[in-house]
C-alpha cells in the first residue's frame, strides 16, 4: 500500500513555497502564509510519530514509484526508527525558526522564506530518500538555497562565508556522487534496500566507503574538515544558523548511520576505532576553542563541532547503546543549538553584535528569557533533567563498552562544555548591568514562544524520554546487529521489506 | 537508378526556409513583415522538426545516414535554431539589426550542423563542416558597426579556415591510408600510422569548432565580441555538429581503435575542463566568462566521447540536450541587459536584476545550477551520466577530474547568480524585457529543471542512439 504520506511531508513545503512566489509582496501576509505551510509537515510528523510501531526495524512505510525508468532508478522514500526522530526534528525547527525570527528579516521578505520552505523539503527529502541518486539529489539541493540564505541575508562576511559553505560541503559530496555512479554499475541498483542485500565488490569497497564518508564527514563536520562551520554559521542570519547547526549537520551524521553503516557494514567495523578516535578528537578540540571565541555566536558555533564529537562517537561505538545515544544527541543538539542560536540571535536583535564583552547583566534587564536561556544552556551542557543529560549518557555507555579510553576521554569533553557554556552564562547574564544592557527592549512573545516550545522539548526529552527512545530501539538493534555480526548477513538491517 | 530523397526532407526544408528569409528581406520594408517572415522560418523549423521524429531511418548513398544519432542530434540542433531565432528577433529589433540574413544565416548553418551529425563520408563531413562555419562566421560579425563585433569575426574565421585546412589534410591521409573517405571503409580499417595521423587531424578540426583546449583560444575574443544571441546559438550549435560527428567516427566507426583514440581524447577532455574552468575563474566580463564555461562544457561532452562505450554516446546526446537548454538561457537572460547603448556584459551589470525582474533573476539562478551540475537541473543528470560512462570506460580519473572542475566551477558561475540579487542596481544599466526572448527563456528554463526532475524520457529517448554502438 502506498499512501503518500512521507511524500506529503516532503513536498508540502515546495508547494507552499510556489504559493509563496505568487503572493503580493505583503511582508506580513507572506510570513503567516509560511509558517502556516510549515505547520503541515510538522502536523504530519507528529501523527508518524504517534503511529510509528515499536519493535519494527525496518521501513514501516515507504512509497516507491518509477522516476529515471530506463536506469531503474526509483524515487524510493521510507522510513524506520532511524529517520523518523529527524524527520520529527526537520518539522519542528522550521516552524519554531520561522516564529523565533518572525520580523528579524525585513528585507526580500519574500525570497527569503520561499528559500527557506525550499530548504525544508531538501531536508526532509534527505532523511527519507531511499534511493542513493534520490538522496544525492536532495543532499544537493540543501546548498544553493543555504547559500542565499547566507550570501544575502548574513552579516558582513556573508559572501565569503556562504561560498566557503558551498564549496566544502560539494567538493565532499562529488566524490560521493562518483561513489554512487560506482555502486550502481557494480550492482546495477541505487535502491538502498537492495544494496544492503547484494554483495559488493571487495576490492572497491575501501574507495567507496571512503566517498562517501568523506562526504558525511565534511558535513557533520568531524575536525579537521570543520573549518567552514565556524564562518557559516557565524555569518548566516539567525534562522539559517538554527536549520544550519540544528539540521544540515545531522544530515552528515544520518548519512553515516544509514550508509556507511548500512551499505558498507564491514568497512565500518573496520574503520570504527579511527572515527572514535575522531570523535573525542572533535569534542576536545570544539570545547577548547569555544572556550577561546570573545564572539557569543561563534562560540555556539564550536559548540556544535564539540557535541557533534559525541554523535560521531556514539556511532561508532557499533553497540545499540552508543548508536541509540547517537540519534537521540542528534535530536538533542538541533533542539539545544537550534535554541543556543535563537538566543544568540535575540541579544544581536537588541545589542547589533555579538562580542562577548558588550554583555553582561541581561539577567536583571530581561529575566524571562535568562531563565528561558538557562535552560537552554543546561541542556546543552548535559544536566541532568535535561535530554542533552540522556543522549551523552548512552553515547558514554556506549562509548565505554567499546573502548573505555575514549569514553574517558569524552567525559572530560562535557566537563569543558559546562566550563564554556557557564563562563558565556555568567558573562552575559549576570555580572553588573552595563549601561548598552540597560536599554534592551523585553522579550517578544514570538521570540518566548519559540524559546519555550523548544525548552519543553527539553525536558519532555530529559525527563521521559522513552517514547523517543522505544520508537528507534528495534531499528537501531537491526543495524548494530548487522554491522558487529561476525558472518555478512545480508538484508537484516532495514532489510527489503 | 533512383534516389530517394525522402530523408533529406528536413534538411531541404531548413535550407529552403533560408533561402525564402534572404528573399523575403527583399521584399518587405516594415518590422511587422518581417515578423512574418520570421514567423514561417520557426514553423519551418518545426516542420522540419516534425519531418524528422517521424523519419524513420535508411541511407542516402554511402554519404549519409539518417540513423539515430542522426535523428536525435537534429532535432537538438532544430531547437537550439528555434532558440537562436526566439532569442535573437527582440535583441535585433532594439539594436537596429532586424534583418532577414541573419535568419537565413542562423537557418543556413543549422543546415550544415544537420548534415554533419549524419554525414558517413570525410568529405560530406567537410562540406557539412563548412556549411556549418561560414553563417557562423558572418553572425559573429553581424554588428557591422562595431569594432569588437568585425575582430570577433576576422579573428574566428582566420583560426577557423585553419582548422577545416587541417580537417582536409586529416581527411587526405586517412584517404591516402585506406583508399576511401567513406566511414563504411573506415570501419573496419587497421590502425596504420598516417591514418592515425590523418585522425587526429580530423579530431582537431572537430576540436576546434567545439571549442576543445588547446584549440579554444579564439572562443573567448569571439563570444565577447559578437552579438549576444548569435553567441547563445554558435556556442551550442558547433557543440552539437562536431560531438555528433566526433561520435559517429570515433565510438561509432571506429571502436575497434579505441586503444589509439581514447587516451588522446581523454586528454584533451581533461585539459579542456581544467582550462575551462579555471581560465573562468578569473573573469569579469560575463560574456568571456560564459565563454570559458563553454570551452569547459566542451571538455566534459568529450567525456562521453572518450568513454567510448554506449553510455558514454548517449549521455553525449543527453548532455547535448541539456547543454542546449541551459547554455541558451543563460546567454539569452543577457540579450535583455543594456548599458549605454551596448551589451551590459560585465557580471557587475547584473546587480539589482532580482530587484528588477525577480523572474529573470531566477531563471538566470536556475542557469548557472545547471551549469553547475546541481540538481535537480539539467545539467547534474548530464554529468551524472557522463561521469558514469567514464567510470564504466575504465576512466575514473578522468571522472575524478570532471568532478573536481565542477567544484571549481560553483565558485564563477554562483557569483554571477548571487550578484543577480546584490543590489542596488549599477548606474546605466537597463533592462529591455522582450516578448520572444521572454518565450525562448521560459521554455529553455521549464526545460533546464523539466529535464532534471524527470529525466526519464530524455535519457529513454537519448538511450535509442546507442544502439547504433557495435
Amino acid at each position: 500500500m502506498t499512501s503518500w504520506v512521507l511524500s506529503t511531508t516532503v513536498f508540502s513545503p515546495l508547494v507552499g513555497a510556489a504559493v509563496l512566489a505568487l503572493l503580493p509582496r505583503r511582508d506580513e501576509l507572506l510570513r503567516v502564509v509560511a509558517l502556516a505551510t510549515s505547520l503541515v509537515p510538522l502536523a504530519l510528523s507528529a501523527w508518524l510519530f504517534w503511529q510509528a510501531p515499536r519493535g519494527e526495524p525496518g521501513f514501516w512505510l515507504a512509497e516507491r514509484a518509477s522516476w529515471v525508468a530506463p536506469l531503474g532508478i526509483t524515487y524510493h522514500l521510507g522510513m524506520d526508527g532511524i529517520s523518523l526522530p529527524l524527520v520529527v526534528l526537520t518539522a519542528f525547527l522550521f516552524p519554531v525558526a520561522l516564529v523565533g525570527t518572525w520580523d528579524a528579516v525585513r528585507t526580500r521578505v519574500k525570497e527569503y522564506l520561499l528559500l527557506l520552505l525550499l530548504l525544508e523539503t531538501a531536508v526532509l527529502g534527505t532523511f527519507l530518500a531511499l534511493d542513493l541518486v534520490l538522496f544525492y539529489v536532495f543532499w544537493e539541493a540543501v546548498l544553493v538555497p543555504m547559500y542565499f540564505l547566507i550570501g544575502l541575508w548574513g552579516s558582513e562576511r556573508r559572501a565569503y562565508a556562504a561560498l566557503k559553505f558551498f564549496l566544502f560541503t560539494m567538493a565532499g559530496s562529488v566524490f560521493m556522487l562518483l561513489a554512487i555512479a560506482g555502486l550502481y554499475l557494480a550492482t546495477g541498483t541505487s535502491d538502498f534496500t537492495r544494496l544492503v542485500a547484494t554483495p559488493l565488490p571487495r576490492a572497491a569497497q575501501g574507495y567507496l566507503f571512503a566517498a562517501f564518508a568523506l562526504a558525511f564527514a565534511i558535513k557533520v563536520p568531524i575536525v579537521p574538515l570543520h573549518t567552514w562551520l565556524p564562518d557559516a554559521h557565524t555569518e548566516a542570519p539567525t534562522a539559517g544558523s538554527v536549520i544550519l547547526a540544528g539540521l544540515l549537520l545531522k544530515m552528515g551524521t544520518y548519512g553515516l548511520v544509514r550508509f556507511c553503516l548500512g551499505v558498507f557494514p564491514e568497512m565500518a567495523r573496520g574503520a570504527a576505532p579511527a572515527f572514535m578516535a575522531l570523535g573525542v578528537v572533535g569534542i576536545l578540540y570544539g570545547a577548547a576553542v569555544a572556550y577561546t571565541q570573545p564572539d557569543v555566536k561563534r562560540l555556539v558555533a564550536y559548540s556544535s563541532v564539540s557535541h557533534l564529537g559525541f554523535v560521531v562517537l556514539g556511532t561508532f561505538a557499533l553497540n545499540p547503546q552508543g548508536l541509540a545515544g547517537a540519534l537521540l544527541q542528534m535530536v538533542n543538539h538541533g533542539i539545544s543549538t537550534g535554541a543556543l542560536f535563537l538566543m544568540v540571535g535575540v541579544l544581536y536583535e537588541r545589542a547589533h553584535t555579538r562580542a562577548l564583552e558588550a554583555f553582561g547583566g541581561v539577567a536583571r534587564v530581561m529575566p524571562t528569557f535568562a531563565a528561558l536561556s538557562l535552560f537552554v544552556v543546561f541542556s546543552s551542557a548535559a544536566l541532568p533533567g535535561t535530554n542533552g543529560f540522556v543522549g551523552e549518557f548512552l553515547v558514554l555507555l556506549g562509548a565505554f563498552r567499546a573502548d573505555p579510553r575514549w569514553a574517558a576521554a569524552a567525559a572530560g569533553g562535557v566537563v569543558l562544555s559546562a566550563v564554556y557554556l557557564l563562563w558565556m552564562v555568567q558573562r552575559v547574564y549576570f555580572g553588573p548591568v552595563r549601561p548598552e544592557v540597560r536599554t534592551f527592549a523585553p522579550l517578544r512573545g514570538h521570540e518566548a514562544t519559540a524559546l519555550l516550545a523548544l525548552v519543553v522539548v527539553v525536558l519532555w526529552i530529559g525527563l521521559y524520554p522513552r517514547p523517543w527512545l522505544a520508537r528507534s530501539e528495534a531499528a537501531v538493534q537491526a543495524l548494530v546487529h548487522r554491522v558487529t555480526a561476525s558472518v555478512e548477513a545480508h538484508g537484516l538491517a532495514g532489510g527489503a521489506r | 537508378m533512383t534516389v530517394d530523397l525522402r530523408p533529406l526532407a528536413p534538411e531541404v526544408v531548413v535550407a529552403a526556409a533560408a533561402l525564402l528569409a534572404l528573399l523575403a528581406d527583399v521584399f518587405t520594408r516594415t518590422s511587422r513583415a518581417r515578423a512574418v517572415w520570421w514567423l514561417v522560418a520557426l514553423v519551418a523549423l518545426g516542420w522540419a522538426a516534425g519531418a524528422v521524429w517521424t523519419a524513420g531511418e535508411g541511407a542516402f548513398g554511402v554519404l549519409y545516414a539518417r540513423d539515430g544519432l542522426a535523428n536525435a542530434l537534429q532535432l537538438v540542433g532544430l531547437a537550439v535554431a528555434a532558440g537562436g531565432m526566439l532569442l535573437a528577433r527582440d535583441y535585433l529589433a532594439r539594436v537596429g539589426l532586424d534583418r532577414g540574413e541573419y535568419y537565413a544565416l542562423v537557418l543556413l548553418s543549422t543546415v550544415g550542423a544537420m548534415l554533419m551529425v549524419a554525414s558517413q563520408d570525410l568529405l560530406f563531413l567537410f562540406v557539412a563542416l563548412e556549411t556549418l562555419s561560414v553563417p557562423l562566421y558572418v553572425l559573429a560579425g553581424f554588428a557591422r558597426d562595431s569594432h569588437r563585433s568585425q575582430e570577433a569575426s576576422l579573428k574566428y574565421f582566420l583560426l577557423g579556415s585553419f582548422a577545416s585546412a587541417l580537417l582536409l589534410y586529416g581527411v587526405a591521409l586517412v584517404y591516402g591510408a585506406t583508399g576511401s573517405t567513406g566511414l563504411a571503409r573506415l570501419a573496419g580499417a587497421e590502425g596504420s600510422f598516417p591514418l592515425l595521423v590523418g585522425l587526429g587531424l580530423v579530431v582537431v578540426g572537430l576540436g576546434f569548432k567545439a571549442a576543445v583546449v588547446p584549440f579554444h583560444a579564439w572562443a573567448p575574443d569571439v563570444y565577447e565580441g559578437a552579438p549576444v544571441p548569435a553567441v547563445a546559438f554558435m556556442s551550442v550549435l558547433a557543440k552539437v555538429g562536431a560531438v555528433g560527428a566526433l561520435v559517429r567516427l570515433l565510438p561509432l566507426t571506429l571502436p575497434h581503435l579505441l586503444p589509439a583514440w581514447q587516451p588522446l581524447l581523454a586528454a584533451l577532455s581533461a585539459a579542456t575542463m581544467v582550462v575551462g574552468n579555471l581560465a573562468a575563474l578569473r573573469q569579469t566580463n560575463l560574456k568571456r566568462m560564459l565563454a570559458y564555461s563553454s570551452v569547459s562544457h566542451a571538455g566534459y561532452l568529450l567525456v562521453g566521447v572518450a568513454a567510448g562505450n554506449g553510455t558514454g554516446v548517449w549521455s553525449a546526446v543527453y548532455y547535448l540536450a541539456a547543454y542546449a537548454a541551459m547554455n541558451l538561457g543563460a546567454f539569452g537572460v543577457l540579450t535583455f541587459l543594456e548599458r549605454a547603448g551596448v551589451e551590459a556584459d560585465e557580471v557587475e551589470d547584473l546587480r539589482g536584476l532580482a530587484d528588477r525582474s525577480p523572474a529573470l533573476a531566477a531563471a538566470f539562478a536556475v542557469f548557472m545550477a545547471s551549469l553547475t551540475g546541481l540538481p535537480p537541473t539539467a545539467g547534474f543528470v548530464g554529468k551524472f551520466y557522463l561521469f558514469m560512462a567514464a567510470l564504466q570506460g575504465g576512466l575514473l580519473w578522468l571522472a575524478v577530474v570532471g568532478v573536481i572542475t565542477s567544484v571549481v566551477s560553483v565558485a564563477y558561475y554562483l557569483r554571477a547568480a548571487y550578484a543577480a540579487y546584490l543590489g542596488p542596481g549599477r548606474a546605466g544599466v537597463r533592462l529591455h524585457p522582450g516578448p520572444w526572448a521572454g518565450v525562448g527563456l521560459g521554455v529553455s528554463a521549464a526545460a533546464t529543471l523539466l529535464f532534471g526532475v524527470l529525466p526519464g524520457p530524455l535519457t529513454t529517448w537519448a538511450q535509442r542512439v546507442a544502439a547504433l554502438l557495435r
